[in-house]
């Protein structure tokens, strides 16, 4: 008897449980794009706003629905391969051929140029600059994801993007050209 | 009236969850690193507490007590705070998808946050009435949701501090996390019930 009584009411609420939140997941069920789930994996997700989206969630959304300014090259630290798998997800062709493939990169300010207007500081995406208000600014190249929002910001044309070097640290055998 | 206020004043800071009583210390430590992750995680276990301790009341008062099954409150009181927290998780996302991409992947951790089974388990201990329990638990809440917060904003000076290698990171948390218990034990000299 005691036994039942025990099993018994677990089982109900465990039904009861259940049942509940089966209907809530049904009533409150939210659509999600498929489409768009796979558009964003494919991004990098570094949220850097180059596209002109707040980030690759908002790109990917977006490409998904189909905006008139938003096509599969439209990722620039992608590069190819991401043009590509895009391109591939969403059905359409592209034409990369005077795609320029460029290496990854970090921006860098030049400290004789620099005039201290912080404008940049409030532009990084990744709080990756430092300065304060008529100092010298400088770029910490670890943070830095080079988005170049910095760039155009810049009254005096102070910041450019220049490539990482290699090193032993960050070398690597190439990567496939293309991805799958 | 009174009683309530004292009630409250003892769990917010007398009988602080999280520094009085040691619950919910893997979140304590685990997202405290920023204030506005603390904020949310202290907002969202505020609502799970507060609602599973009022399902829980109900569970003991109506299923567990009079059928003599108190031995299984444990197991019961889990299942009705995963359920309110999987609940809590589908509500969120269908009415507010930005505050569910805010919160993320702590809102169904809070399933395994002790304070929260702790809340439960206290009220059944201190025998008190529905409108008792759901206002100790979320007084008790608030406590947690406001010590959090502190122990974010230290940590995020703690942060830009200078602290000698040995002591960065952890270390120093765990030093913070006991002043700061010492601190909180100048409360226990407000008399409360």
């Amino acid at each position: 008897m005691f036994l039942l009584l025990a099993v018994g009411s677990l089982t109900v609420i465990g039904v009861v449980l259940g049942g509940i939140l089966g209907t809530a997941a049904r009533l409150l069920a939210v659509k999600v794009d498929p489409l768009e789930a796979d558009l964003q994996a494919l991004l990098p997700g570094s949220q850097c706003g180059q596209c002109g989206y707040v980030g690759c969630a908002q790109a990917a959304k977006a490409l998904a629905a189909g905006d008139a300014a938003a096509t599969a090259t439209l990722c620039p630290p992608g590069g190819k391969a991401t043009a590509e798998a895009l391109a591939k997800r969403l059905g359409v062709s592209i034409d990369l051929s005077d795609h320029v493939e460029r290496g990854p990169e970090y921006a860098a300010i030049n400290e004789e140029l620099c005039i201290g207007c912080t404008r940049c500081l409030k532009e990084c995406s990744v709080d990756g600059i430092f300065g304060a208000t008529k100092q010298m600014h400088t770029i910490l190249v670890e943070s830095c994801h080079a988005c170049g929002k910095c760039i155009p910001v810049c009254p005096t044309d102070a910041i450019t993007m220049r490539p990482i070097p290699v090193t032993l640290a960050t070398w690597h055998w190439p990567k496939p050209a293309t991805a799958h | 009236m009174q009683e309530y206020l004292l009630l409250m004043v003892g769990a917010i800071l007398v009988n602080n969850v999280i520094l009085a009583r040691f619950l919910g210390l893997c979140s304590f430590m685990g997202v405290t690193t920023r204030v506005d992750t603390a904020m949310g995680m202290g907002l969202a276990t505020t609502f799970v507490i507060t609602v599973s301790s009022m399902l829980n009341w109900a569970a003991q008062a109506y299923l567990l007590e009079p059928f003599g099954l108190g031995y299984l409150r444990t197991v019961v009181f889990i299942l009705v705070i995963a359920g309110a927290v999987q609940f809590t998780e589908m509500t969120v996302r269908k009415v507010s998808p930005p505050l569910f991409q805010m919160l993320g992947i702590y809102l169904p951790l809070i399933t395994t946050n002790c304070a929260v089974l702790g809340v439960a388990l206290l009220l059944i201990e201190g025998r008190m009435s529905f409108i008792e329990s759901t206002v100790f638990a979320f007084a008790s809440s608030l406590g947690y949701s406001l010590v959090m917060v502190i122990f974010a904003g230290l940590r995020e000076r703690l942060a830009l501090a200078e602290i000698p290698r040995l002591f960065a990171g952890p270390p120093i948390g765990f030093i913070t996390a006991g002043l700061l218990a010492l601190a909180f034990m100048g409360f226990s000299g407000i008399s409360t019930v």
